[in-house]
């Protein structure tokens, strides 16, 4: 599939709202019916484009939540409240509706289950998203590449797929770690506190394995994790980055 | 005001050029450093779309639409190459 998901003309094209799920409360998985949908690879992402009633047209970039193997493309958007485009998908759209998407797009944020390992996948809030489908397609790819998942999150109602990430946890050489930022909740057995240089030497891989490493989160926080990482000794040409402007972690 | 990066900007970068162009490798004119494009730091809202040198971050990359046509300006990089198949081995 690789190279031959993006040959062809990017067309706009329509499909059809077939689920919508909260993940948390400013974050909603949207499932699409697609037709004729090429594939993808795991992190790319698709445009999605709004047309007001005036003519007014926004667009913005999501990352693909679902692997290349599931039936059906997600995206998991978080809620932006000065946004354009987010808080209508998170808030206004319905079943059925359609949506105007383009896409897969993106081909340097994007990881194959037939790559070599170690894989050291850093998120921070909703950059967990193309992480959900690096794991989804490493699973179904039965890759045995070891892989481990440290993400960041404010807190326990803002943490995303929850459940399934727990569910994929300890098995088959995936090893997730989650740490809270904001939340002194008492009944929380994982960590605490920010990714720095101190966490990501304690809790990552050392770079004298040379993981191949991917950072996805707001801007700062990609920014503080990928210093740390070349301070850590981890080649540059080894970290992938991917920012976005969210809310910081 | 949110500052992005090249990834955010794949699917335009698409249309402009005719195939992905993340993985590219784009060089500042103005400080000489190297990056692929999904590196740029990129703002939305400039108004147009603004991408900037990670390094330096001077201008690389400006695309505004006018009546319908697309203007880009693309004086800011010294060089753009296609370098080898992305490598998705350590090393790469």
């Amino acid at each position: 599939m690789a190279g031959t998901a993006l040959r062809g003309r990017l067309n706009w094209r329509l499909g059809t709202v077939v689920g919508l799920e909260y993940e948390s409360p400013a974050a909603k998985s949207i499932t699409l019916d697609l037709p004729d949908w090429r594939g993808h690879r795991a992190g790319q992402h698709v445009d999605v484009r709004l047309t007001a009633a005036d003519g007014y047209q926004a667009q913005r970039s999501y990352s693909i939540a679902s692997a290349p193997e599931d039936a059906r493309v997600m995206l998991t958007v978080e809620r932006l409240d000065d946004g354009e485009v987010s808080p209508y998908l998170v808030d206004d759209l319905r079943i059925g509706d359609e949506l105007e998407v383009r896409g897969p797009v993106g081909g340097y944020f994007v990881w194959d289950a037939g790559s070599p390992g170690p894989v050291l996948l850093i998120a921070g809030g909703s950059g967990v998203v193309p992480f959900r489908s690096m794991l989804r397609h490493r699973v179904a790819a039965q890759s045995t590449v070891p892989v481990r998942l440290l993400y960041s999150a404010r807190s326990q109602r803002t943490l995303i797929y929850r459940d399934e990430l727990t569910r994929m946890a300890g098995r088959n050489a995936i090893d997730i770690r989650i740490t809270l930022t904001r939340e002194e909740a008492q009944d929380w057995r994982g960590y605490r506190g920010r990714i720095t240089r101190g966490f990501l030497d304690r809790t990552g891989w050392p770079a004298s394995d040379g993981p191949l490493v991917y950072v996805c989160g707001p801007t700062g926080f990609v920014e503080t994790a990928a210093d740390a990482l070349v301070s850590l000794g981890h080649e540059p040409s080894n970290i992938r980055t991917e920012r976005f402007g969210g809310a910081e972690t | 005001m949110r500052v992005t990066d090249g990834n955010a900007i794949a699917g335009l970068l698409g249309e402009v050029f005719g195939g992905e162009m993340t993985a590219v490798v784009g060089v500042c004119a103005a400080c000489g450093s190297g990056g692929r494009l999904a590196e740029m730091r990129v703002r939305l809202d400039a108004p147009g779309i603004v991408a900037r040198c990670a390094r330096c971050l001077e201008i690389l990359l400006v695309i505004v639409e006018r009546r319908g046509i697309r203007c880009v300006d693309l004086s800011g990089f010294a060089a753009l190459d296609q370098p080898a198949p992305f490598s998705d081995g350590p090393g790469g």
